[in-house]
């Protein structure tokens, strides 16, 4: 199968932090793939770079044949408009109503006439299920309602590519099922790739196909969420099982307890 | 010891000095692409320039004519006790004018600016980018430097010397108000006093190219200020500090150097 997006060798850092350390990865396209691991490792920097944000120290990312770090900055606007995002809280444009939320991108990059994007927009909405809303400013809506929006605006113009990041952060459980469902129902409507950047496991091994694991920026485990879920890696099964203790070690890194307590000061005595 | 206290001391000030530097090119860039793209800012977003007109003229007219009326009162009565000394208490319609057209208008107006509007740009876009908004219109090819930096930058520079003359007119009119109306000064010598000695080049449109300068320094710290925040609560909050701070010591500084120039003829 063609792979949509292509991450080859990307080295990252910020100030003199790496936080991408030779990344490699594949996303094939009209699949939907996860990339998991805990915060700070480095999973939005890549989304970052996808879009061409961000560019990598070293290494490619290729999105549908272009090379994202090479490209002028034209380009890369030109690129952008065949992707959709959506933010963890779902970023929505707090000066507009929901449906100019989701007309934002149509009417700046197309010149369709008002009542037709009226339709699409109300189509996108329909998607979601949140047509009723579309007079509602984001301050009105609910958590779940938010990322609902955020979702049809990142489909407004049909994207090849929707990455999503921390989908499911902060929702309550019917929340979680509709987005889950909506990215799964939305992907395969729309014949468009996605990139579901997450830590939340058990939601999102129900609707991926592929799943990357990464920890201290470097891709540790791999697999279908079958083998993710059979898997014997310590670091794997950690994350997936949420135990405590493990290769992830419950205390941050410091003095042993006994000198910070200064008790062996006190055995001297 | 003191040696080593030295030397911390200096590697302090010295990352200091950098940073600061370092802070001063990254604002002139920011300065210079705002400007760049202003064009575009213009053909697409004009509706959106009006908009800014508004938020930051208009709402801030109540401030500005209050003020104003203040200053101008104020100016009236202490300009008032102190000619009437020497028998000139006519010419306080002079005194408030060229105070107002010259300095008053121009710089208190500009720190009124600083404070409401100012200090609102930062606050709103530096919200924008702790809510990834700024993020997002990037990741939705638009740039946000034409959409959201453009029209509040051109919304502010059209403000600011509109707003200055709103101060100076109403504080004229205070100055009125309290010498002619209270006190009982002669109406017709302070109208013709004032229209004797101010001049159209060398007072009226000196405060203007005041009010100008200021509003373009004012509305490029606060937007720099609100763009560069760092995404957090207090991030923000110390952006909007720095706003006004640094906006006041600019329009001062600003304000010796074009009087020094202009009236000066340095």
């Amino acid at each position: 199968m063609e792979n949509l997006v292509e991450i080859k060798d990307v080295n990252f850092t910020y100030d003199v932090r790496p936080v991408l350390k030779g990344i490699n990865m594949t996303v094939p396209r009209g699949r939907i793939v996860a990339i998991m691991g805990l915060s700070g490792c480095g999973k939005t920097t890549l989304l970052r770079m996808i879009g061409g944000v961000l560019r990598p120290a070293t290494g490619t990312v290729t999105v549908a044949g272009c090379v994202m770090n090479r490209l002028g900055e034209e380009e890369r606007y030109r690129m952008r408009r065949k992707m959709g995002m959506l933010y963890q809280f779902g970023a929505l444009f707090t000066d507009m109503s929901v449906f100019d939320n989701v007309a934002f991108q149509i009417r700046e990059h197309t010149e369709l006439p008002e009542a037709m994007i009226q339709d699409l927009v109300l189509m996108k909405l329909n998607a979601v299920g949140l047509r009723g809303a579309q007079h509602l400013m984001p301050s009105e809506l609910s958590g779940g309602m938010a990322r609902r929006v955020a979702l049809a605006r990142a489909i407004a113009l049909d994207p090849m590519l929707i990455m999503y990041d921390e989908p499911f952060t902060g929702l309550d459980p019917i929340s979680m099922g509709v987005i889950s469902n909506l990215v799964r129902r939305l992907g395969e409507a729309l014949g468009a790739t996605s990139i579901v950047v997450t830590h939340d496991v058990q939601e999102s091994l129900k609707i991926v196909d592929y799943v990357y694991f990464m920890a201290d920026g470097v891709v540790v485990a791999q697999g279908t969420p079958d083998e993710i879920r059979s898997s014997r890696a310590p670091f794997v099964h950690q994350f997936v099982w949420g135990e405590m203790d493990g290769p992830m070690p419950f205390h941050y890194p410091g003095a042993p307890y006994a000198a910070d307590l200064a008790l062996e000061a006190a055995h001297g005595h | 010891m003191v040696t080593e206290r030295l030397g911390k001391g200096l590697r302090i000030v010295g990352r200091r000095v950098i940073n600061g530097i370092w802070r001063l090119g990254y604002a002139s860039r920011f300065f210079l692409i705002t400007l760049a793209r202003s064009a575009t800012s213009f053909r697409r977003f004009r509706g959106l320039t009006f908009r800014e007109i508004y938020f930051a003229g208009v709402l801030s007219l109540i401030i500005i004519i209050v003020s104003g009326l203040f200053v101008g009162m104020v100016l009236g009565l202490q300009g008032y006790e102190t000619l009437q000394k020497y028998g000139s208490s006519e010419a306080v319609g002079t005194l408030v004018a060229l105070s107002l057209t010259r300095e008053l208008g121009p710089v208190v107006s500009a720190l009124l600016f600083a404070s409401r509007a100012g200090s609102a740009m930062t606050a709103e876009i530096g919200l924008m980018k702790a809510t990834e908004q700024i993020s997002a219109m990037e990741m939705m090819a638009v740039d946000p430097i034409a959409r959201v930096i453009g029209p509040r930058f051109w919304g502010g520079v059209i403000s600011m010397p509109l707003l200055a003359a709103m101060f100076s007119a109403v504080g004229v009119f205070g100055g009125y108000l309290i010498t002619v109306v209270v006190i009982g000064v002669d109406e017709g010598a302070f109208w013709s006093q004032m229209q004797n000695s101010v001049d159209f080049r060398q007072d009226i449109v000196n405060g203007v190219i005041k009010s100008v300068v200021f509003g373009v320094a004012v509305t490029a710290i606060a937007l720099f200020e609100g763009y560069d925040a760092p995404p957090t609560a207090e991030g923000v909050s110390g952006a909007t500090t720095r706003t006004v701070v640094t906006s006041a010591l600019v329009i001062l500084g600003l304000d010796f150097v074009l009087t020094a120039f202009m009236f000066k003829g340095i």
